[in-house]
């Protein structure tokens, strides 16, 4: 857990303070809603199809017990009873009311969380691996750097006002669960050979109209001067970033015009000028920072306890263990993924009565503790493995232990033309019916690890380009359709999918998918070949012809 | 469908109507014919012509205060007059969401 200062308290409440009164001019007329745009959009909030939508950041996904049954408060008292987790560690309320808006805002400050961060043209919420400082491997807690990092950006005046949004990721292990090769900014804590931290830095990574894979700048940046070099970056996109079209002034289109070689040249020449600008960390901020990272008192435990043995008689609970429970860096521990995607549901939902509930399971099982991961899903990073079994009764109890983690259908959606008031087409049902058709946990279980990743624009919130499969909603003749790509990655082999021919109306989209796991369970030369695996070493071709053949 | 944020020239296709959100809680409302607003679609004054929908947009772009995001957006005017949305965006706007939620104790 993290205790923020009183500082960051103190900041948190005069801009509670600062927007009640911002929303009291807006209601009154003496705002306009042109002037009061930015003042709503720093404050997270948007306007949908329905209603205004506010979004709560979630600093590297990490949640107290405390601010989670606050975040269930919200839901309940101010919106419709639950609350959508988003595939960069916030949580959006989609019903809320203008008017009330402060008073959910002063709700979420008394347990330290807001809204900075979540929009506009700035430094939005640094996020980072869920498993941050649980994970066996992990260099180190990579929390440590996103909190320098929101430390040094929060407000900072050059990152308030960029030309576009930009987004920071970071990880600290081998394999990339922060998806830090499509973020602006991509951070992999790693040690160099004399053992000091540092990173490799990756930039210009990014989805949307004009989708790239962040390329690495420079292979090691020491800890201390980590944010110099940042903010050397940063310099070099707004001397350039072109913020005459809105398209284009991300920083992943300036490095792919420049080139990555003449921009890290760029960057390492304004590194040089900078000098020092008092931004080079000493060792005493950064164990400053480490201290108010608080780990629980881990007991001595047994790798294999005798509650453990015996639940793994009962083959529901094992299907859901082997699913959903994975290895902690402490012996006789656990990190457990609470899926948010049951089948039927929408993906990443929660309701009150749920975040509640798991408040109480977080307090029983894992030190009060709960994290959020880009996939949309919750996870409860210490349990004891004895407790898994009374855990897993616990969690199937409140909808929360589908054995589907990283399966067909742990789908990453947009809130798509249900929510959104950009979107083409919808994305929440065609999830929905896709978990239908692979409702049997079985036959997913058989088809592996295969992420769907679903946007309803091409803005790309739901990430479809880097999906195993990916679904991108479009309009034609005012009709939803959808286009399919196969093979994109998300993780520490990034890449983008490949277009697998002309789009498919709303009706044949399950069809579609069915057809190309179908296709992909004939043509894997073991069950251990992956789908990304098959694609990679077929091609799209074979795909293509089984969807289209008879369409 | 697409957005009708980008909506820069007045067009119409058909029957039209003008729809925002209410400022204070952001439910979806519509210009009427007595120059208010109504969170029912069946209130909502249907124009006919590019003239018609201009004057009904500016005035309803005039009420900063009540509503925002004002724009027009297509209607079905069925046999004896009930007005339908002219698109799924406008069904969905005006019926709620498509989907099945995660049951919610009320
Ligand atoms: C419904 C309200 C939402 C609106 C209006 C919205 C709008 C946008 C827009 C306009 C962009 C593209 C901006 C750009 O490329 O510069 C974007 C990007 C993004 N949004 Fe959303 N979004 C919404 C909800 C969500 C949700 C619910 C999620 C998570 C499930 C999400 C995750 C993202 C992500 C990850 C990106 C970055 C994609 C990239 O790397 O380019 N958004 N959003
Ligand atoms: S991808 Fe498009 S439809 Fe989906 S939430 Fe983002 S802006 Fe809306």
């Amino acid at each position: 857990m993290y205790a923020y200062d009183e500082l960051d308290r103190t900041l948190i409440n005069e801009r509670v303070s600062e927007f009640r009164d911002q929303v009291k001019r807006r209601l009154s007329g003496e705002l306009t809603e042109d002037e009061f745009k930015m003042l709503r959009l720093q404050n997270g909030v948007y306007l949908q199809l329905h209603a205004y939508m506010f979004r709560v950041a979630i600093p590297y996904g990490t949640l107290s017990s405390k601010q989670l049954r606050a975040l269930a408060r919200i839901a309940r008292r101010y919106d419709r009873g639950y609350g959508h987790f988003t595939t960069r560690q916030n949580i959006q309320f989609n019903w809320i009311k203008l008017a009330e808006l402060p008073d959910a805002l002063a709700d979420l400050a008394e347990v330290g969380i807001h809204a900075m961060q979540t929009s506009g043209n700035n430094m939005r919420n640094v996020t980072s691996d869920q498993w941050a400082g649980v994970a066996p491997g992990e260099v180190e807690d990579p929390r440590i750097w996103s909190e320098i990092l929101r430390q040094h950006t929060t407000l900072h005046p050059e990152f308030s006002f960029l030309p576009r949004k930009f987004k920071i990721a970071i990880t600290a292990s081998e394999h990339d669960r922060a998806a830090i090769k499509i973020h602006d900014i991509g951070l992999r804590l790693l040690k160099n050979a004399d053992g000091e931290t540092g990173f490799e830095v990756l930039v210009g990574g990014g989805l949307g109209r004009t989708p790239f894979i962040g390329k690495t700048i420079k292979p090691f940046v020491h800890g201390r001067d980590i944010l110099s070099y940042v903010e050397a970056i940063l310099r070099v996109y707004n001397q350039y970033g072109r913020r005459d079209n809105i398209y284009k002034a991300r920083i992943k289109i300036l490095v792919h015009e420049l080139g990555i070689e003449k921009f890290s040249r760029e960057v390492e020449e304004e590194w040089k000028l900078m000098g020092d600008v008092g931004l080079t960390l000493d060792h005493s901020v950064v164990e400053e920072v480490r201290s108010r990272f608080s780990y629980p008192a881990y007991e001595k435990l047994p790798h294999m306890p005798d509650e453990l043995k015996q639940a793994a008689h009962d083959p529901l609970f094992e299907r859901w263990r082997k699913n959903s429970v994975f290895p902690h860096k402490v012996q006789g521990y656990s990190i457990v993924t609470l899926s948010l995607k049951p089948v039927g549901g929408p993906p990443g939902d929660a309701t009150a009565d749920q975040m509640d509930a798991v408040a109480d399971l977080a307090d029983k099982y894992s030190f009060g503790e709960i994290r959020v991961g880009h996939e949309q899903n919750l996870c409860l990073p210490h349990v004891a493995k004895r407790d898994l079994p009374l855990l897993w009764k616990a969690l199937d109890r409140i909808g929360l232990a589908t054995p589907n983690v990283n399966l067909v259908t742990d789908i990453i959606a947009c809130p798509g033309l249900d929510y959104c008031s950009l979107a083409n087409a919808r994305s929440i049902p065609i999830a929905q019916e896709l978990t239908r058709r692979f409702a049997n946990h079985d036959t997913a279980d058989l088809i592996g690890r295969l992420h769907i990743n679903i946007s309803g624009c091409i803005n790309a919130c739901g990430h479809h380009h880097v999906g195993h499969i990916g679904i991108l909603g479009v309009e034609k003749n005012g009709e939803e359709f959808y286009q399919i790509t196969i093979g994109g990655r998300a993780d520490e082999g990034a890449q983008m999918g490949t277009l697998i021919g002309p789009a498919i109306p709303y009706a044949e989209v399950a069809d579609v998918i069915e057809d190309i796991v179908e296709a992909y369970l004939a043509l894997r030369d073991r069950p251990e070949e992956l789908f990304v695996d098959t694609v990679k070493r077929l091609g799209v071709e074979p795909f293509k012809e089984r969807v289209y053949a008879t369409r | 469908m697409t957005s009708p944020l980008e909506q820069k020239k007045i067009k119409l296709t058909g029957p039209s109507m003008v729809t925002a959100n209410r400022t204070w809680d952001g439910v979806v409302i519509y210009r009427t014919a007595q120059q208010g607003w109504s969170a029912n679609l069946a209130d909502a004054a249907v124009v006919r012509t590019s003239d018609e929908a201009r004057a009904l947009l500016a005035e309803s772009i005039a009420d900063d205060v009540g509503a925002i995001g004002a724009y027009i957006a297509p209607v079905d005017v069925k046999d004896g007059g009930k007005i339908a949305p002219g698109n799924l965006r406008e069904h969905i706007r005006s019926e709620g969401l498509t989907i099945d939620l995660l049951p919610v104790p009320a």
